[in-house]
């Protein structure tokens, strides 16, 4: 459907009153010609306007004004999530590295760097990357906030994995300034064979633009847990792209509680024969201002890989939920193995669930199922929690961490699961119904 | 001891009465059976003494050592004695049942004012009650009641009954479903678990159960009403000769 004149107008108006406010780092060095490339695709997409189908259960204008709107800090004193996991910790307040908190970046079977660092050299492995998977991901389906990070983005971490990697790397995001408006551009490559498990962790900023682009080669192997910061009225806009090679496995997670209103958009395209990719989420929203959408677009282009999605979200008070999920497999992707839930459980009649899953398949021999459903606590079974002595609101916990257990289950690393298991009840406690 | 009296029960949904005017007492100690044919109301007795939604009271009390279970919430009434072993346990996906049980019996400690258990000595008792039951492992790790036989099931319950140790249990066709074996490891379930200061309540269609769990008394049950009350021959009676005669001899 063509976009009626006066809209494509304020697209273009909006998107250039955008760019006009933005500046590009110094140093940009070799970056520059992807950024480039980059601001001319954001030109021709323009930023997302609410017309936009891919925009239609999501309001798109606080992602795309060009001042993030105020979001207050939120403060707490539950202890840091994995407090007592070996890990290499990389900080960022409000999106600028904070090299005091952080490790000290050297670990045995990766090496890591900053954006903002590499850029300067005279040649980088990074170049080949930057923005690489980002451009391949805006066909068939137009990511223009992904574009306009690569196009501005300040810093982020560049990581070149060559073994297996004993611990994870956790990028953590600190929000201290209720004005911010960060833009991070991280970069993981691996080589054959190689693993490696990345977390992120925190709100980030007032107003947060991540984009992960990772290259995952035959045999390789690449972990992503992340959780997103619970400050009520952060927003968040981050993509993840990925390419898969032979035989490697790509698994990402992500917890969301709280933020004012989230996109989460995972691209990933299937390469070589046998890849295994998963990507869940657990989400958790209460009140009328959340808004969290889940948006993922998955392409099957070679024989007998797998794909699986599990989305679960709870929502009460008002809370909005979205997932839009897509498999794509084109007609040489023969022995797909294609899945897909997305699963809300509303714990009131205000709160709203839109799902938009699709399948497009070419190829005739594929299995592929896709389910979505949308329901209340099951009465049945907390009449008989509570009739044996649970009081109703705990027994309601116990079947809304249940509900989610299910995305948390796909996280490998049980340690890690556990960590976000308790977040999830810490959350809980203090939202009651 | 469990008192009602004049108890009458209609459904919420629909303008349907099934209960009119039960009058029973269960003392301590004692095990009553009621029997009844089908659609005579023995089952809803024993979810609206629970307090399941969907029933309105209009008419009489129930009484649990002197408290009035029809003013509690299900949650109270559990925690006040009253245990419910169902006919169909609810299966909980997500929900371990070790996980269950404990945070049942820490509730039911809580509310009563009592210290909670500890996991250390929560683990201990459970294993060895498990044991009797014939319960493993797995089976204490595995969601609530998913994909358990039947027979796994009522043993669940049983086991569940074993942990709260209720003042009052009503046993709603625990024998449903259940072959030989299963029903005799349930029934020792049930009388290791007979006392002094607890009183059961048994709803069956068969005698069968019975021969296991030995009444002190049987009550045969029809249209909403306990119609007969007897010793543990009445169940015998039924088992030879159907409802058919009793009903006539009250009518």
């Amino acid at each position: 459907m063509a976009m009626p004149k006066q809209i494509v107008q304020v697209k273009q108006d909006t998107t250039e009153a955008r760019l006009a406010g933005m500046t590009r780092p110094d140093g940009a060095g070799w970056s520059n010609e992807a950024r480039d490339a980059a601001i001319a695709r954001v030109r021709d997409m323009g930023l997302p306007h609410g017309r936009d189908e891919y925009w239609r259960f999501t309001k798109p204008a606080d992602l795309v004004a060009s001042d993030a709107p105020k979001a207050a800090v939120f403060e707490t004193d539950e202890a840091p999530l994995w407090d007592d996991r070996d890990r290499l910790k990389v900080v960022f307040v409000d999106g600028v590295f904070d090299a005091e908190a952080s490790d000290d970046l050297s670990l045995e079977g990766l090496s890591i760097e900053r954006l903002s660092q590499v850029t300067g050299a005279d040649i980088h492995w990074a170049k080949e990357l930057y923005g690489t998977l980002e451009a391949r991901g805006q066909d068939p389906v137009d990511r223009p906030l992904a574009a306009l990070n690569t196009a501005y983005a300040t810093d982020g971490v560049v990581i070149h994995v060559t073994g297996r990697v004993s611990k994870p790397v956790n990028l953590i995001y600190h929000h201290k300034s209720e004005a911010s408006d960060a833009f991070l551009h991280h970069l993981v490559k691996l080589e054959e064979g190689a693993e490696m498990t990345l977390l992120e962790t925190g709100p980030g900023a007032a107003r947060l633009n991540t984009v992960l682009e990772v290259e995952v080669p035959d045999t390789a192997r690449f972990h992503h847990v992340r959780v997103q910061g619970r400050d009520h009225e952060r927003r968040a806009a981050t993509a993840i792209f990925t390419r898969l090679g032979k035989e490697s496995t790509f698994k990402s997670f992500t917890l969301t509680m709280n933020g004012r209103l989230t996109r989460n958009e995972c691209v990933i395209e299937l390469t070589g024969d046998d890849a295994v990719a998963h990507v869940a989420g657990a989400c958790v929203g209460d009140g009328t201002a959340f808004h969290h959408d889940d948006t993922v677009f998955i392409t099957h282009d070679a024989v007998n890989c797998e794909s699986r999605q599990v989305f679960k979200k709870v929502l009460r008070n008002g809370a909005t939920g979205v997932f839009q999920g897509k498999i794509l497999v084109k007609a040489d992707a023969q022995k797909t193995d294609g899945y897909q839930i997305s699963q809300s459980l509303l714990l009131d009649e205000d709160s709203q669930f839109l799902a938009k899953p699709e399948l497009e398949i070419y190829a005739d021999d594929v299995i592929c199922s896709h389910g979505s459903t949308t329901g209340a606590i099951d009465e049945e079974a907390l009449y008989y929690l509570r009739s044996r002595g649970v009081p109703t609101d705990e027994a309601t916990d116990l079947l809304v961490l249940a509900f989610l257990g299910e995305a948390l289950d796909e996280i490998e690393d049980e340690a890690l699961a556990e960590g976000i298991h308790e977040r999830l009840v810490g959350w809980l406690s203090r939202h009651k119904s | 001891m469990l008192e009602i009296k004049n108890l009458h029960v209609e459904l919420e949904e629909e303008d349907k009465r099934i209960l009119n005017g039960v009058d029973l007492t269960v003392e301590d100690g004692k095990v009553h059976a009621i029997m009844g044919p089908n659609g005579s109301g023995k089952s809803t007795l024993s979810y609206v003494l629970s307090g399941k939604d969907g029933y309105e009271v209009t008419e009489g009390q129930a009484m649990l050592d002197g408290a009035d279970l029809l003013a509690m919430d299900v949650e109270e009434r559990a925690a006040a004695g009253l245990f419910l072993a169902f006919q169909y346990p609810v299966e909980i996906p997500g929900v371990g049942n070790m996980t269950f049980l404990r945070t049942a019996v820490n509730a039911q400690r809580k509310a009563r004012g009592e210290e909670e258990m500890s996991a250390g000595e929560f683990l201990k008792v459970i294993r060895a009650k498990a044991k009797d039951l014939k319960i493993d492992a797995d089976m204490l790790k595995r969601p609530v009641n998913v994909g358990f036989s039947g027979g796994e099931k009522k043993r669940n319950e049983i086991l569940q009954m074993a942990m709260l140790e209720p003042k009052m249990c009503i046993l709603d066709e625990t024998d449903s479903g259940l072959d030989v074996d299963a029903m005799k490891l349930v029934a020792d379930g049930v009388n290791a678990l007979r006392e002094e200061g607890r009183g059961f309540l048994v709803i069956t269609h068969y005698q069968r159960l019975l021969n296991h769990i030995k009444p002190d008394v049987v009550h045969i049950m029809a249209e909403g009403r306990i119609v007969k009350t007897g010793g543990p021959e009445l169940a015998l009676e039924v088992e030879n000769n159907g409802y058919a005669g009793i009903l006539a001899e009250v009518a």
